[in-house]
């Protein structure tokens, strides 16, 4: 879904970058707080294999192809702070080095991909992890639903700033309808690759999974009677 | 498995996914590129200040065998991301927990 350069105008180009720039300052204040020794070498992998599956365009008929986004799955591998850092990187280093997304656009990429995707996709996965039961194995599945709601989400936002700067003049109804129903689309396979992916590190290392946390805390508390730790056993 | 056996194995596949991806994604536009078409503002679309750096659209310049070049641009993109988020990590983390 990278923005060329040209499809908007300055104005919202320069409001676009200005969100962008406020949401990256206030990201690396607050990733502070998630990046603890678990998480800390995580999020240099997880950018690392958004940007690699970002290469990987599927088809989804009718000559369109789509890509993962990435924003739920870094969100709830690595939190959403350090995911919406994790997404920017990818889109800094597109942009700037292979020319994939426009250099004035960049802004308006990262307000799509990064921020739209990263907080649609962790409102969604926290707040169906808190009315649905504290189980590990529906972590993977929350993650893939909130990755299909962001696909179109982050389609919808686009054709907002679209009704606001858009430099050709196209019917609005129109560009809704069709960025939201291929986005819905291209959301399945989004969907798929971040449970699958969320569904392998749960089933490896669960406590590297940063939105599987308030699910095994209680674990992690439990205290076992009768099993003599290291230490005494060895006094 | 240890941390760091995760970790570098997950980069490890990352790199190889970046390496191969051009050679098996799909060619067509995806999403946005063919809404523009369909709805008709792709030709307000105009070429990014960085088309003609030597890794632009995915292919490293001088190497012409196609699928080389691409696998070669993503494996240098993936380590460049890998390197920043690396680095800024390490700046950023809490050292109160060492």
């Amino acid at each position: 879904m990278h923005v060329p350069d040209g499809f908007l105008d300055a104005p919202t180009s320069i409001a676009t970058g200005v969100a962008a720039a406020g949401a990256l300052g206030l990201a690396l204040r607050k990733a502070r707080g998630e990046l603890d020794d678990r998480t800390a070498p995580m999020a240099g992998l997880v950018a690392t294999f958004v940007f690699a599956a970002q290469m990987v365009n599927f088809p989804v008929g009718l000559g369109t192809s789509g890509h993962l986004l990435g924003g739920a799955l870094a969100a709830v591998l690595v939190g959403p702070w350090t995911g919406l850092l994790a997404v920017s990187v990818v889109l800094i280093v597109q942009a700037l080095l292979l020319a994939d997304g426009g250099i004035t656009a960049l802004g308006t990429n990262i307000t799509l991909l990064a921020i739209a995707g990263v907080v649609v996709g962790w409102f969604v996965f926290r707040g169906l992890q808190r009315v649905l039961p504290k189980r590990l194995g529906l972590v993977p599945v929350l993650a893939a639903v909130s990755a299909l709601v962001s696909v179109p989400a982050a389609a919808l936002v686009f054709v907002g700033l679209y009704a606001v700067g858009g430099t050709a003049p196209v019917p609005l109804d129109g560009l809704l309808a069709a960025m939201l129903g291929w986005h819905t689309l291209i959301g399945i396979g989004e969907a798929v690759i971040t449970g699958l992916v969320v569904g392998s590190v749960v089933a490896i290392r669960p406590d590297l999974v940063y939105g599987a946390r308030p699910v095994l805390r209680r674990r992690e508390l439990e205290i076992r009677q009768g099993h003599r730790t290291g230490t005494e056993a060895a006094a | 498995m240890r941390t760091r056996t995760f970790v570098v194995a997950g980069v490890v596949v990352a790199l190889l996914i970046a390496g191969v991806a051009g050679y098996f994604a799909s060619a067509n536009p995806d999403g946005l590129e063919y809404v523009a078409e369909q709805v008709g503002f792709a030709d307000s679309a105009e070429d990014s200040a960085t088309a003609d750096s030597p890794l632009s659209d995915y292919q490293v310049e001088g190497v012409d065998h196609k699928a080389l070049s691409g696998g070669l641009a993503g494996v240098v993109g993936a380590l460049v991301v890998l390197l920043v988020v690396g680095g800024l990590t390490y700046v950023v983390r809490r050292k109160d927990r060492d």
